[in-house]
Protein backbone atom coordinates (compact mmCIF):
# COMPACT_ATOMS: atom_id res chain seq x y z
CA UNK A 1 0.00 0.00 0.00
CA UNK A 2 1.38 3.38 -0.96
CA UNK A 3 2.14 5.84 1.78
CA UNK A 4 0.32 9.00 0.68
CA UNK A 5 2.88 11.21 2.40
CA UNK A 6 5.64 9.92 0.10
CA UNK A 7 5.99 11.01 -3.52
CA UNK A 8 5.25 8.41 -6.19
CA UNK A 9 8.65 8.82 -7.81
CA UNK A 10 12.09 10.20 -7.04
CA UNK A 11 13.14 13.77 -7.86
CA UNK A 12 13.72 13.98 -11.64
CA UNK A 13 12.07 10.58 -12.15
CA UNK A 14 15.19 8.35 -12.14
CA UNK A 15 16.14 6.40 -9.02
CA UNK A 16 19.41 7.35 -7.32
CA UNK A 17 21.36 4.26 -8.39
CA UNK A 18 20.53 4.97 -12.03
CA UNK A 19 21.62 8.58 -11.60
CA UNK A 20 24.93 7.48 -10.06
CA UNK A 21 25.56 5.09 -12.95
CA UNK A 22 24.81 7.82 -15.51
CA UNK A 23 26.87 10.38 -13.57
CA UNK A 24 29.87 8.03 -13.59
CA UNK A 25 29.46 7.63 -17.35
CA UNK A 26 29.25 11.42 -17.81
CA UNK A 27 32.50 11.98 -15.88
CA UNK A 28 34.36 9.40 -17.99
CA UNK A 29 32.82 10.89 -21.14
CA UNK A 30 34.15 14.33 -20.17
CA UNK A 31 37.58 12.84 -19.45
CA UNK A 32 37.69 11.16 -22.90
CA UNK A 33 36.12 13.74 -25.25
CA UNK A 34 34.31 12.19 -28.20
CA UNK A 35 34.49 8.60 -26.88
CA UNK A 36 31.11 6.86 -26.52
CA UNK A 37 30.77 5.53 -22.97
CA UNK A 38 28.36 2.57 -22.70
CA UNK A 39 25.70 2.98 -20.00
CA UNK A 40 22.77 0.95 -18.74
CA UNK A 41 20.00 2.96 -20.38
CA UNK A 42 16.65 2.65 -18.67
CA UNK A 43 13.18 2.53 -20.08
CA UNK A 44 11.62 5.94 -19.85
CA UNK A 45 7.94 6.85 -19.97
CA UNK A 46 8.30 7.79 -23.63
CA UNK A 47 9.25 5.79 -26.70
CA UNK A 48 12.79 5.41 -28.04
CA UNK A 49 13.37 8.12 -30.59
CA UNK A 50 11.71 10.74 -28.43
CA UNK A 51 14.89 11.65 -26.64
CA UNK A 52 15.19 9.00 -23.94
CA UNK A 53 18.99 9.37 -23.89
CA UNK A 54 18.89 13.13 -23.54
CA UNK A 55 16.15 12.85 -20.92
CA UNK A 56 18.24 10.45 -18.82
CA UNK A 57 21.29 12.72 -19.01
CA UNK A 58 19.20 15.78 -18.10
CA UNK A 59 17.49 13.92 -15.24
CA UNK A 60 20.89 12.92 -13.82
CA UNK A 61 22.37 16.42 -13.80
CA UNK A 62 19.25 18.46 -13.07
CA UNK A 63 18.86 20.23 -9.71
CA UNK A 64 16.09 22.29 -8.17
CA UNK A 65 17.85 25.56 -9.03
CA UNK A 66 18.26 24.84 -12.73
CA UNK A 67 16.34 26.58 -15.50
CA UNK A 68 15.54 24.20 -18.33
CA UNK A 69 14.97 24.93 -22.00
CA UNK A 70 13.99 22.19 -24.44
CA UNK A 71 14.04 22.59 -28.21
CA UNK A 72 13.08 20.35 -31.09
CA UNK A 73 14.52 21.44 -34.45
CA UNK A 74 15.13 24.86 -32.92
CA UNK A 75 11.53 25.32 -31.79
CA UNK A 76 10.33 25.49 -28.19
CA UNK A 77 6.71 24.83 -29.16
CA UNK A 78 6.82 21.51 -31.02
CA UNK A 79 5.48 18.26 -29.59
CA UNK A 80 8.76 16.74 -28.44
CA UNK A 81 9.96 19.95 -26.80
CA UNK A 82 6.65 20.67 -25.09
CA UNK A 83 6.27 17.16 -23.70
CA UNK A 84 9.84 16.88 -22.38
CA UNK A 85 9.60 20.34 -20.82
CA UNK A 86 6.29 19.38 -19.19
CA UNK A 87 7.84 16.10 -18.01
CA UNK A 88 10.61 17.85 -16.08
CA UNK A 89 8.32 20.60 -14.82
CA UNK A 90 6.25 17.79 -13.29
CA UNK A 91 8.82 15.28 -12.04
CA UNK A 92 11.47 17.79 -10.91
CA UNK A 93 9.36 20.90 -10.38
CA UNK A 94 12.11 22.76 -12.20
CA UNK A 95 11.81 26.24 -13.72
CA UNK A 96 11.54 26.24 -17.51
CA UNK A 97 12.18 28.94 -20.07
CA UNK A 98 12.19 29.40 -23.81
CA UNK A 99 14.94 32.02 -23.68
CA UNK A 100 18.35 30.61 -24.54
CA UNK A 101 20.26 33.13 -22.44
CA UNK A 102 18.21 32.39 -19.29
CA UNK A 103 18.64 28.60 -19.39
CA UNK A 104 21.23 26.72 -17.35
CA UNK A 105 20.48 23.44 -19.14
CA UNK A 106 19.28 23.23 -22.75
CA UNK A 107 18.09 19.87 -24.03
CA UNK A 108 18.03 19.81 -27.80
CA UNK A 109 16.82 17.65 -30.60
CA UNK A 110 18.81 18.49 -33.73
CA UNK A 111 19.74 22.18 -33.40
CA UNK A 112 22.17 24.38 -31.51
CA UNK A 113 20.57 27.74 -30.64
CA UNK A 114 21.58 30.75 -32.74
CA UNK A 115 22.32 32.78 -29.60
CA UNK A 116 25.88 31.84 -28.66
CA UNK A 117 26.01 29.62 -25.59
CA UNK A 118 27.74 31.00 -22.53
CA UNK A 119 30.24 29.65 -20.04
CA UNK A 120 28.39 27.67 -17.39
CA UNK A 121 25.55 26.55 -19.64
CA UNK A 122 25.08 22.85 -20.41
CA UNK A 123 23.60 21.62 -23.68
CA UNK A 124 22.24 18.06 -23.79
CA UNK A 125 21.79 16.49 -27.24
CA UNK A 126 19.29 13.75 -27.99
CA UNK A 127 21.13 11.27 -30.18
CA UNK A 128 19.48 8.54 -32.29
CA UNK A 129 22.60 6.80 -33.71
CA UNK A 130 25.74 7.75 -31.76
CA UNK A 131 28.12 5.67 -33.88
CA UNK A 132 29.46 7.70 -36.83
CA UNK A 133 30.72 4.49 -38.45
CA UNK A 134 27.47 2.53 -38.09
CA UNK A 135 26.21 2.94 -41.66
CA UNK A 136 29.64 2.01 -42.96
CA UNK A 137 30.20 -0.97 -40.65
CA UNK A 138 27.14 -2.48 -38.96
CA UNK A 139 29.07 -4.65 -36.46
CA UNK A 140 29.66 -3.04 -33.08
CA UNK A 141 32.65 -5.34 -32.49
CA UNK A 142 34.28 -3.90 -35.63
CA UNK A 143 33.47 -0.24 -35.05
CA UNK A 144 34.85 -0.51 -31.52
CA UNK A 145 38.16 -1.78 -32.92
CA UNK A 146 38.14 0.95 -35.56
CA UNK A 147 37.81 3.60 -32.84
CA UNK A 148 40.48 1.86 -30.75
CA UNK A 149 42.93 1.85 -33.68
CA UNK A 150 41.89 5.30 -34.91
CA UNK A 151 41.00 3.65 -38.22
CA UNK A 152 38.78 6.27 -39.83
CA UNK A 153 39.61 5.82 -43.50
CA UNK A 154 36.09 4.60 -44.29
CA UNK A 155 34.56 7.92 -43.25
CA UNK A 156 36.76 9.73 -45.72
CA UNK A 157 35.84 7.19 -48.40
CA UNK A 158 32.18 7.99 -47.74
CA UNK A 159 32.83 11.72 -48.09
CA UNK A 160 34.88 11.04 -51.23
CA UNK A 161 32.02 9.03 -52.74
CA UNK A 162 29.78 12.05 -52.16
CA UNK A 163 32.20 14.15 -54.19
CA UNK A 164 32.48 11.49 -56.92
CA UNK A 165 28.70 11.27 -57.28
CA UNK A 166 27.53 14.82 -56.56
CA UNK A 167 30.59 16.98 -57.10
CA UNK A 168 30.53 18.12 -53.50
CA UNK A 169 30.19 16.62 -50.01
CA UNK A 170 26.42 16.05 -49.94
CA UNK A 171 26.18 15.16 -46.23
CA UNK A 172 24.11 17.94 -44.72
CA UNK A 173 23.32 16.72 -41.20
CA UNK A 174 25.01 14.42 -38.68
CA UNK A 175 28.21 15.55 -40.39
CA UNK A 176 31.12 13.69 -38.76
CA UNK A 177 33.61 15.62 -36.66
CA UNK A 178 36.99 14.83 -35.16
CA UNK A 179 37.42 15.70 -31.50
CA UNK A 180 40.80 16.90 -30.21
CA UNK A 181 42.47 15.13 -33.13
CA UNK A 182 41.48 11.69 -31.84
CA UNK A 183 37.90 10.40 -31.89
CA UNK A 184 35.56 10.75 -34.85
CA UNK A 185 32.17 11.63 -33.39
CA UNK A 186 28.60 11.91 -34.61
CA UNK A 187 27.40 15.39 -33.62
CA UNK A 188 23.81 14.03 -33.61
CA UNK A 189 21.53 14.99 -36.53
CA UNK A 190 22.15 18.71 -36.24
CA UNK A 191 22.48 20.44 -39.63
CA UNK A 192 26.12 20.85 -40.59
CA UNK A 193 25.28 24.57 -40.36
CA UNK A 194 25.61 24.14 -36.58
CA UNK A 195 28.88 22.16 -36.60
CA UNK A 196 31.12 25.25 -36.24
CA UNK A 197 29.21 26.22 -33.08
CA UNK A 198 30.56 23.10 -31.35
CA UNK A 199 34.19 24.08 -31.90
CA UNK A 200 35.65 25.55 -28.72
CA UNK A 201 32.19 26.30 -27.35
CA UNK A 202 32.33 27.74 -23.82
CA UNK A 203 29.38 25.50 -22.85
CA UNK A 204 29.63 21.89 -21.69
CA UNK A 205 28.09 19.61 -24.35
CA UNK A 206 26.64 16.22 -23.33
CA UNK A 207 25.19 13.64 -25.72
CA UNK A 208 22.77 10.87 -24.72
CA UNK A 209 21.60 7.98 -26.89
CA UNK A 210 18.94 5.96 -25.03
CA UNK A 211 18.21 3.11 -27.40
CA UNK A 212 21.90 2.69 -28.31
CA UNK A 213 22.97 3.10 -24.65
CA UNK A 214 25.83 5.55 -25.15
CA UNK A 215 26.85 8.82 -23.52
CA UNK A 216 29.57 11.10 -24.86
CA UNK A 217 30.70 14.61 -24.17
CA UNK A 218 32.65 17.68 -25.21
CA UNK A 219 34.13 19.75 -22.38
CA UNK A 220 34.20 23.53 -22.97
CA UNK A 221 36.88 24.82 -25.34
CA UNK A 222 37.38 21.47 -27.06
CA UNK A 223 38.61 21.34 -30.65
CA UNK A 224 35.86 19.97 -32.90
CA UNK A 225 36.82 19.81 -36.57
CA UNK A 226 34.41 18.78 -39.32
CA UNK A 227 36.05 16.22 -41.61
CA UNK A 228 36.88 17.41 -45.12
CA UNK A 229 39.55 17.38 -47.83
CA UNK A 230 42.12 20.03 -48.71
CA UNK A 231 40.50 20.58 -52.11
CA UNK A 232 36.96 20.20 -50.76
CA UNK A 233 37.00 22.15 -47.49
CA UNK A 234 34.07 21.95 -45.10
CA UNK A 235 31.43 24.58 -45.79
CA UNK A 236 28.02 25.17 -44.24
CA UNK A 237 24.84 25.65 -46.22
CA UNK A 238 23.95 29.27 -46.94
CA UNK A 239 20.53 30.77 -47.49
CA UNK A 240 19.83 33.52 -50.00
CA UNK A 241 16.56 34.28 -48.25
CA UNK A 242 16.12 36.17 -45.02
CA UNK A 243 13.68 35.19 -42.31
CA UNK A 244 10.19 36.33 -43.43
CA UNK A 245 9.26 37.22 -39.85
CA UNK A 246 12.32 38.90 -38.35
CA UNK A 247 14.47 39.57 -41.44
CA UNK A 248 17.44 37.69 -39.95
CA UNK A 249 20.14 36.42 -42.25
CA UNK A 250 23.07 34.07 -41.63
CA UNK A 251 20.75 31.88 -39.54
CA UNK A 252 19.30 28.43 -40.23
CA UNK A 253 15.94 28.80 -41.99
CA UNK A 254 12.96 26.48 -42.29
CA UNK A 255 10.87 26.50 -45.46
CA UNK A 256 7.15 26.88 -44.72
CA UNK A 257 4.61 26.07 -47.43
CA UNK A 258 1.82 28.66 -47.22
CA UNK A 259 -0.66 27.55 -49.90
CA UNK A 260 -1.07 25.01 -52.72
CA UNK A 261 0.06 27.41 -55.47
CA UNK A 262 3.75 27.41 -54.72
CA UNK A 263 3.54 29.99 -51.96
CA UNK A 264 6.20 29.59 -49.30
CA UNK A 265 8.30 31.48 -46.88
CA UNK A 266 11.53 30.95 -45.03
CA UNK A 267 11.53 31.51 -41.27
CA UNK A 268 14.09 31.10 -38.49
CA UNK A 269 14.31 27.53 -37.25
CA UNK A 270 15.24 28.93 -33.81
CA UNK A 271 11.92 30.30 -32.52
CA UNK A 272 13.42 32.04 -29.47
CA UNK A 273 15.96 33.86 -31.64
CA UNK A 274 13.20 34.96 -34.04
CA UNK A 275 10.86 36.11 -31.26
CA UNK A 276 13.61 38.02 -29.49
CA UNK A 277 14.50 39.85 -32.70
CA UNK A 278 10.87 40.70 -33.41
CA UNK A 279 10.30 41.97 -29.86
CA UNK A 280 13.26 44.31 -30.42
CA UNK A 281 11.58 45.70 -33.53
CA UNK A 282 13.02 43.69 -36.43
CA UNK A 283 9.88 43.05 -38.46
CA UNK A 284 9.04 42.38 -42.05
CA UNK A 285 5.71 41.70 -43.66
CA UNK A 286 5.90 37.94 -43.48
CA UNK A 287 4.47 37.66 -46.98
CA UNK A 288 4.92 34.40 -48.83
CA UNK A 289 7.79 34.56 -51.28
CA UNK A 290 6.39 33.01 -54.45
CA UNK A 291 9.21 30.87 -55.65
CA UNK A 292 11.55 33.85 -55.63
CA UNK A 293 13.94 32.94 -52.88
CA UNK A 294 15.89 29.76 -53.06
CA UNK A 295 18.36 28.41 -50.63
CA UNK A 296 21.59 28.01 -52.54
CA UNK A 297 21.87 24.29 -51.82
CA UNK A 298 18.62 24.08 -53.72
CA UNK A 299 19.84 26.30 -56.53
CA UNK A 300 22.92 24.12 -56.80
CA UNK A 301 20.95 20.99 -57.48
CA UNK B 1 34.13 16.37 13.59
CA UNK B 2 33.98 12.81 12.48
CA UNK B 3 30.80 10.90 13.15
CA UNK B 4 30.74 9.17 16.51
CA UNK B 5 29.62 5.92 14.95
CA UNK B 6 29.76 4.44 11.49
CA UNK B 7 26.07 5.18 11.09
CA UNK B 8 26.54 8.95 11.29
CA UNK B 9 28.03 11.41 8.86
CA UNK B 10 26.31 10.46 5.60
CA UNK B 11 24.20 12.75 3.46
CA UNK B 12 21.12 13.93 5.35
CA UNK B 13 19.27 14.73 2.11
CA UNK B 14 20.95 12.32 -0.34
CA UNK B 15 18.97 13.22 -3.46
CA UNK B 16 19.71 16.93 -3.39
CA UNK B 17 23.09 16.88 -1.67
CA UNK B 18 24.47 14.29 -4.09
CA UNK B 19 23.08 16.24 -7.04
CA UNK B 20 24.76 19.43 -5.79
CA UNK B 21 28.04 17.60 -5.20
CA UNK B 22 27.89 15.93 -8.61
CA UNK B 23 27.38 19.23 -10.42
CA UNK B 24 30.46 20.65 -8.69
CA UNK B 25 32.49 17.55 -9.56
CA UNK B 26 31.26 17.72 -13.17
CA UNK B 27 32.23 21.40 -13.28
CA UNK B 28 35.66 20.54 -11.95
CA UNK B 29 36.09 17.73 -14.48
CA UNK B 30 34.93 19.91 -17.38
CA UNK B 31 37.23 22.75 -16.30
CA UNK B 32 40.48 21.15 -15.18
CA UNK B 33 42.32 23.12 -12.53
CA UNK B 34 39.21 24.87 -11.27
CA UNK B 35 38.79 24.49 -7.50
CA UNK B 36 35.31 23.57 -6.26
CA UNK B 37 34.17 23.36 -2.65
CA UNK B 38 32.01 20.34 -1.85
CA UNK B 39 31.24 21.64 1.63
CA UNK B 40 30.70 19.52 4.73
CA UNK B 41 27.54 17.63 3.84
CA UNK B 42 29.28 14.43 4.96
CA UNK B 43 31.47 13.93 8.03
CA UNK B 44 33.69 10.94 7.31
CA UNK B 45 36.12 9.19 9.67
CA UNK B 46 39.85 9.72 9.02
CA UNK B 47 41.70 9.36 6.72
CA UNK B 48 38.84 10.32 4.41
CA UNK B 49 38.60 14.05 3.87
CA UNK B 50 35.27 15.81 3.34
CA UNK B 51 35.80 16.38 -0.42
CA UNK B 52 36.86 12.79 -1.14
CA UNK B 53 34.06 11.46 1.05
CA UNK B 54 31.44 13.66 -0.64
CA UNK B 55 32.71 12.47 -4.03
CA UNK B 56 32.45 8.81 -2.98
CA UNK B 57 29.07 9.29 -1.29
CA UNK B 58 27.84 10.80 -4.57
CA UNK B 59 29.29 8.31 -7.05
CA UNK B 60 30.24 5.04 -5.34
CA UNK B 61 27.77 2.18 -4.90
CA UNK B 62 27.59 -1.60 -5.24
CA UNK B 63 28.83 -1.32 -8.83
CA UNK B 64 32.14 0.27 -7.88
CA UNK B 65 35.08 -1.09 -5.93
CA UNK B 66 37.07 1.33 -3.79
CA UNK B 67 40.72 0.90 -2.81
CA UNK B 68 42.41 2.61 0.12
CA UNK B 69 46.15 3.19 0.12
CA UNK B 70 46.24 3.89 3.86
CA UNK B 71 46.43 0.56 5.69
CA UNK B 72 44.74 2.17 8.71
CA UNK B 73 41.58 3.01 6.82
CA UNK B 74 39.37 0.21 8.10
CA UNK B 75 36.98 2.57 9.87
CA UNK B 76 36.72 4.80 6.80
CA UNK B 77 36.17 1.75 4.62
CA UNK B 78 33.39 0.48 6.87
CA UNK B 79 31.82 3.92 6.92
CA UNK B 80 31.90 4.05 3.12
CA UNK B 81 30.43 0.58 2.73
CA UNK B 82 27.63 1.34 5.17
CA UNK B 83 26.66 4.61 3.49
CA UNK B 84 27.11 3.72 -0.18
CA UNK B 85 27.10 -0.07 -0.47
CA UNK B 86 30.48 0.10 -2.22
CA UNK B 87 32.79 -2.82 -1.54
CA UNK B 88 36.41 -2.21 -0.60
CA UNK B 89 39.05 -4.11 -2.53
CA UNK B 90 42.66 -4.94 -1.73
CA UNK B 91 43.49 -5.25 -5.43
CA UNK B 92 44.29 -1.81 -6.89
CA UNK B 93 43.74 -3.01 -10.45
CA UNK B 94 40.07 -3.71 -9.66
CA UNK B 95 39.28 -0.33 -8.15
CA UNK B 96 37.00 2.24 -9.79
CA UNK B 97 38.02 4.75 -7.15
CA UNK B 98 41.36 4.81 -5.37
CA UNK B 99 41.73 6.82 -2.18
CA UNK B 100 45.43 7.70 -2.04
CA UNK B 101 47.48 9.02 0.86
CA UNK B 102 49.56 12.17 0.91
CA UNK B 103 52.90 11.59 -0.81
CA UNK B 104 51.53 8.46 -2.43
CA UNK B 105 54.38 6.70 -4.28
CA UNK B 106 53.65 7.43 -7.94
CA UNK B 107 55.44 4.28 -9.07
CA UNK B 108 52.51 2.28 -7.69
CA UNK B 109 49.96 4.20 -9.78
CA UNK B 110 50.69 2.00 -12.76
CA UNK B 111 48.79 -0.76 -10.93
CA UNK B 112 45.47 1.01 -11.37
CA UNK B 113 43.08 0.23 -14.21
CA UNK B 114 43.89 2.31 -17.28
CA UNK B 115 41.09 0.94 -19.44
CA UNK B 116 41.78 -0.66 -22.79
CA UNK B 117 41.98 0.93 -26.23
CA UNK B 118 38.48 -0.42 -26.88
CA UNK B 119 37.09 0.60 -23.48
CA UNK B 120 39.19 3.46 -22.10
CA UNK B 121 36.32 4.35 -19.75
CA UNK B 122 37.04 1.22 -17.67
CA UNK B 123 39.72 3.09 -15.80
CA UNK B 124 40.32 4.27 -12.27
CA UNK B 125 39.71 7.70 -10.79
CA UNK B 126 42.34 8.59 -8.19
CA UNK B 127 41.67 10.79 -5.18
CA UNK B 128 44.93 12.38 -4.06
CA UNK B 129 45.00 14.45 -0.86
CA UNK B 130 47.48 17.33 -0.88
CA UNK B 131 48.55 19.81 1.80
CA UNK B 132 47.00 22.72 -0.07
CA UNK B 133 45.42 23.41 -3.46
CA UNK B 134 46.33 27.08 -3.41
CA UNK B 135 49.77 28.02 -2.15
CA UNK B 136 52.19 25.57 -3.72
CA UNK B 137 54.48 25.92 -6.70
CA UNK B 138 52.45 27.12 -9.71
CA UNK B 139 51.99 24.61 -12.53
CA UNK B 140 50.54 25.60 -15.89
CA UNK B 141 47.98 23.24 -17.43
CA UNK B 142 46.41 23.03 -20.88
CA UNK B 143 43.83 20.84 -22.53
CA UNK B 144 40.10 20.45 -23.24
CA UNK B 145 38.02 22.46 -20.79
CA UNK B 146 40.66 25.18 -20.50
CA UNK B 147 40.27 28.21 -22.76
CA UNK B 148 43.98 28.97 -23.02
CA UNK B 149 46.00 27.98 -19.97
CA UNK B 150 45.17 27.54 -16.31
CA UNK B 151 47.45 27.64 -13.31
CA UNK B 152 47.20 25.26 -10.39
CA UNK B 153 49.24 25.64 -7.21
CA UNK B 154 49.00 22.45 -5.17
CA UNK B 155 51.42 21.98 -2.27
CA UNK B 156 52.61 18.58 -1.12
CA UNK B 157 52.69 16.68 -4.40
CA UNK B 158 54.40 13.30 -4.39
CA UNK B 159 57.89 13.00 -5.91
CA UNK B 160 57.82 12.28 -9.63
CA UNK B 161 54.30 13.65 -10.00
CA UNK B 162 54.84 15.69 -13.19
CA UNK B 163 56.65 12.83 -14.93
CA UNK B 164 53.86 10.39 -14.04
CA UNK B 165 51.21 12.81 -15.32
CA UNK B 166 53.14 13.26 -18.58
CA UNK B 167 53.16 9.49 -19.06
CA UNK B 168 49.42 9.40 -18.30
CA UNK B 169 48.67 12.05 -20.94
CA UNK B 170 50.78 10.23 -23.50
CA UNK B 171 48.77 7.09 -22.91
CA UNK B 172 45.51 8.76 -24.08
CA UNK B 173 42.79 7.53 -24.55
CA UNK B 174 43.85 5.09 -21.83
CA UNK B 175 44.87 6.41 -18.45
CA UNK B 176 43.58 7.40 -15.04
CA UNK B 177 41.77 10.57 -14.02
CA UNK B 178 43.10 12.38 -10.97
CA UNK B 179 41.24 14.43 -8.41
CA UNK B 180 43.29 16.44 -5.92
CA UNK B 181 41.58 17.12 -2.64
CA UNK B 182 42.29 19.29 0.38
CA UNK B 183 39.67 19.49 3.10
CA UNK B 184 36.36 20.10 1.39
CA UNK B 185 37.97 21.39 -1.84
CA UNK B 186 38.73 19.47 -4.99
CA UNK B 187 40.25 20.04 -8.41
CA UNK B 188 40.33 17.65 -11.33
CA UNK B 189 43.09 16.69 -13.75
CA UNK B 190 41.47 14.34 -16.25
CA UNK B 191 43.78 12.35 -18.53
CA UNK B 192 43.53 15.03 -21.24
CA UNK B 193 45.12 17.75 -19.10
CA UNK B 194 48.77 18.45 -19.84
CA UNK B 195 51.17 19.99 -17.36
CA UNK B 196 53.34 22.34 -19.36
CA UNK B 197 56.62 24.11 -18.64
CA UNK B 198 56.20 27.79 -17.83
Amino acid sequence: MRNPSLPAYNFAYLDEQTKRMIRRAILKAIAIPGYQVPFASREMPMPYGWGTGGVQVTASILGPDDVLKVIDQGADDTTNAVSIRAFFAKVANVATTTRTADATIIQTRHRIPETPLAHGQIIVYQVPIPEPLRFLEPRETETRVMHALEEYGLVHVKLYEDIAQHGHIATTYAYPVKVEGRYVMDPSPIPKFDNPKMHRSPALQLFGAGREKRIYALPPFTDVVSLDFEDHPFTVQRFEARCALCNAQEVYLDEVITDDRGGRMFVCSDTDYCETRRSKGSQVGGLPQHGAAKADWEAAE
Amino acid sequence: MAGTTLLDGGFTAPVFQSQAAFRLVMDAMAQPGRIVDLGHAVQPPAPLEPAAAAFLATLADYDTLVWFEDSGADTAASWLTFHTGAAVTRDPSMASYAVLSQNSPVSSWRNFAMGSLSYPDRSATLLLPVESLRDGTPLTVRGPGIETVAVISPRGLPDGFTETMAINVARFPQGFDLLMTCGSELLALPRTTRLVET
